[in-house]
């Protein structure tokens, strides 16, 4: 990018500099630390110039916003044209109480819909499930069957709105219910607009509502890219997800690395199933963090949208474009708030939210100050969602494409994160891929590796949480936190009573069968799981059918 | 004669899959000299307590993020009273708000660290508290 007598001029002078007006400063005034690190213990230099990047060449690397390798933006326009989606995570107490937040949170601005699932939810238990108790309705919205599903979107039209829905074991049966959702309200399967998590290799990880042992998950995925491909042509059939490993404990490199590494071994796993690339690879749909290091962050996003467009035409040979883009969701980092002091977490959310933005991010949930302590309240909720609005509107970011290309320390430090991605998914082969080395426990013991170490220099005070172990104060502890009413998971059992007894039973049992029998054989299994919910089989019951054919997940404890 | 390590059990009860915590306590007291154990996920307060007599452990912590804790915690202090373990110290974690630990305390858990506690605090908490 630079001229070659240009750059041995600069390093002339830059060594001058160095020996000159640095040394004479050092003398004076020492540093603040004898050397400087990212979050992610990259190194940081005091001063990048073209000469950090000058083995950069605009076209292969950077490329024009909405080409390849996408390094830019995956839109030629970006934000000029349409904003990012504000998708705020909700989901609490029971389908009428969701409701009504999705629908204050609608009214407040927000542009789509993502929805959290209580834990006998995600893994695949009715709300009577003895495994359930004390669970229901807490970290999420009890879903036992179709009749909730249809309660939960109430005065919604599914093609108004689209919607995500953080699930992964029983992803299929949850699309399912949407889809059967849709024809009830007389909407096409073909206008849905929304995403599955769907991405189970993670939750052996670090996320761990695993139902199923690999093999019989990673065909539940294959099963859903298959039918998504045929009949949602405007759904995202997975997130693949960073954001929970990152929140394990995993640095922004390992969080890229690993991410991609599952999106591999889901690609080759549709492949293997003989499906095409190019009819199933532009609906795949990513998942990222935002952590507090705004400018690693923002050079992490860029990296990855390279390394995946590099993946996919060279490694898989996608010819699509679309294929070959990475469009990703970003949460602000859980991990990187305080108990104490709930009133800064605003201030992080702000840097955070700014570094998705600044990195090109597709929707974006904000945290809310009081999430370290218990779910948010809907006067916090608003604010979080009201700091994406500001930075919409006010802060000019959005305004031009890809507002940090160029800055030499940017550039530098892409370049810096996609070598060490690619080392990592170099050392993930070898292993035999992303499950082979999950099985292995690698990534499992890379990301505690990481976590201790960074409790470690929380605890000796080397890195600073301002609040925490620095600048602390005497504090209440805070009231006025979010409940949920224990009363709910009462109502939800006596919901199921009453299911079980309106609904036509000869159905269910019919349509279970042709579950089982699906499960077994090889045919796809989302067709018969329509079928099951549409007889308001419960979310329980087809997971126990699919529990007796697959079999459970036993995991291996790494610590 | 050598010192006698402390025994801890680090179990995470109910569907709650969020370890990062549990697992960098764990190590943290296996690196004070204690002996750990860790159950893993989506432990019945029955397993816990089943573990906790066989290890023969002076120490469990529990650790829950999912809101369970009120319903969880008081039942494995419970059953460990019914096999005869009542001697144990029962430690929580987790996000777990300010009203509900009175409520643990009074139901037998020793003591509960919530968000930004220091392993530290918890490795001193247990010497302190267990009386070899």
């Amino acid at each position: 990018m630079f001229d070659r007598d240009a750059l041995r001029n600069l390093e002339q002078q830059k060594d001058e500099w160095e020996r000159g007006p640095v040394a004479k400063t050092l003398e004076q005034f020492g540093e603040r630390s004898e050397e400087f690190r990212t979050t992610s213990e990259l190194p940081v230099e005091r001063l990048y110039t073209p000469l950090e990047v000058a083995e950069a060449d605009y076209q292969r690397d950077l490329g024009l916003p909405g080409e390849y390798p996408f390094t830019r933006g995956i839109q030629p326009t970006m934000y000029r044209g349409r904003l990012w989606t504000m998708r705020q995570y909700a989901g609490f107490g029971n389908a009428e109480e969701s409701n009504r937040r999705y629908k204050y949170l609608l009214e407040q601005g927000q542009t789509g819909l993502s929805v959290a699932f209580d834990l006998p939810t995600q893994i695949g238990y009715d709300s009577d499930h003895s495994l359930s108790q004390g669970e229901v309705g807490k970290v999420g919205v009890a879903i036992d069957s179709l009749a909730d599903m249809e309660l939960l979107f109430d005065g919604i039209p599914l093609d108004q709105v689209s919607t995500s829905m953080t699930i992964n074991a029983p992803a299929a049966i949850l699309l399912a219910m949407y889809a059967a959702l849709a024809r009830k309200q007389g909407v096409a399967l073909d206008r849905l607009r929304g995403t599955i998590q769907n991405d189970i290799l993670k939750e052996y990880v670090a996320r761990g509502t695993y139902i199923f042992p690999p093999r019989p998950s990673m065909r539940l995925v294959s099963d859903t890219f298959a039918f998504c491909a045929e009949q949602l042509p405007n759904w995202n059939s997975i997130s693949i997800s960073g954001y929970h490993m990152r929140e394990a404990g995993c640095n922004a490199v390992q969080e890229v690395a690993f991410t991609l590494a599952n999106a591999i071994a889901y690609v080759q796993a549709a492949l293997d199933a003989g499906l095409d690339v190019d009819t199933f690879a532009p609906r795949l749909s990513f998942f990222f963090d935002a952590h507090n290091d705004v400018l690693e962050e923002v050079s992490k996003f860029r990296a990855a949208r390279k390394l995946w467009a590099r993946i996919m035409k060279e490694r898989f040979g996608a010819k699509k474009a679309r294929s070959q883009m990475l469009r990703f969701h970003t949460q602000t980092a859980g991990s990187a708030l305080t108990a104490q002091q709930p009133d800064n977490n605003v201030v992080r959310v702000t840097l955070q939210a700014l570094a998705a933005v600044l990195g090109g991010t597709q929707s974006l949930h904000t945290n809310s100050r009081e999430e370290a302590l218990a779910l948010p309240t809907e006067d916090s909720v608003r604010l979080a969602l009201r700091t994406q609005q500001v930075i919409a509107h006010e802060s000019g970011v959005v305004n031009t494409v890809d507002p940090l290309a160029g800055s030499y320390y940017v550039e530098a430090l892409t370049r810096e994160i996609e070598d060490r991605v690619n080392a990592y998914i170099e050392k993930i082969d070898e292993l035999g891929g992303a499950a082979r080395a999950i099985e292995q426990g690698y990534i499992q013991r890379e990301i505690q590796e990481s976590a201790y170490t960074h409790q470690k220099d929380v605890e000796s005070g080397e890195r600073v949480v301002v609040g925490l172990n620095k600048y602390r104060i005497a504090e209440e502890p805070p009231t006025n936190l979010l409940r949920v009413d224990p009363v709910v998971e009462r109502q939800e059992r006596e919901k199921l009573v009453q299911l079980r007894a309106r609904r036509d039973n000869a159905r269910v049992t019919e349509t279970l069968e042709g579950v089982r029998r699906a499960a077994a054989g090889r045919e796809n299994l989302v067709p018969r799981l329509l079928e099951a919910v549409d007889a308001y089989a419960t979310l329980g019951e087809i997971c126990d059918v699919l529990r007796g054919e697959f079999g459970v997940h036993q995991a291996s404890v790494v610590f | 004669m050598a010192e006698q390590p402390i025994r801890v059990l680090i179990a995470k009860p109910g569907l709650d899959g969020h370890d990062r915590g549990a697992k960098v306590l764990a190590r943290a007291l296996r690196d004070a000299g204690m002996e750990v154990i860790y159950t893993g996920l989506r432990q019945t307060p029955e397993q816990i307590a089943a573990t906790a007599t066989q290890e023969d452990v002076h120490v469990v912590g529990l650790s829950c993020l999912s809101g369970a804790h009120l319903e969880l915690f008081p039942r494995v202090v419970q059953l460990l009273r019914e096999h005869g373990a009542g001697d144990i110290l029962v430690l929580g974690g987790g996000t777990i708000p300010s009203e509900d630990i009175s409520v643990l305390k009074e139901h037998g858990v020793a003591e509960v660290f919530t968000p930004g506690a220091s392993t530290q605090e918890v490795v001193e908490f247990v010497k302190r508290s267990v009386n070899l």
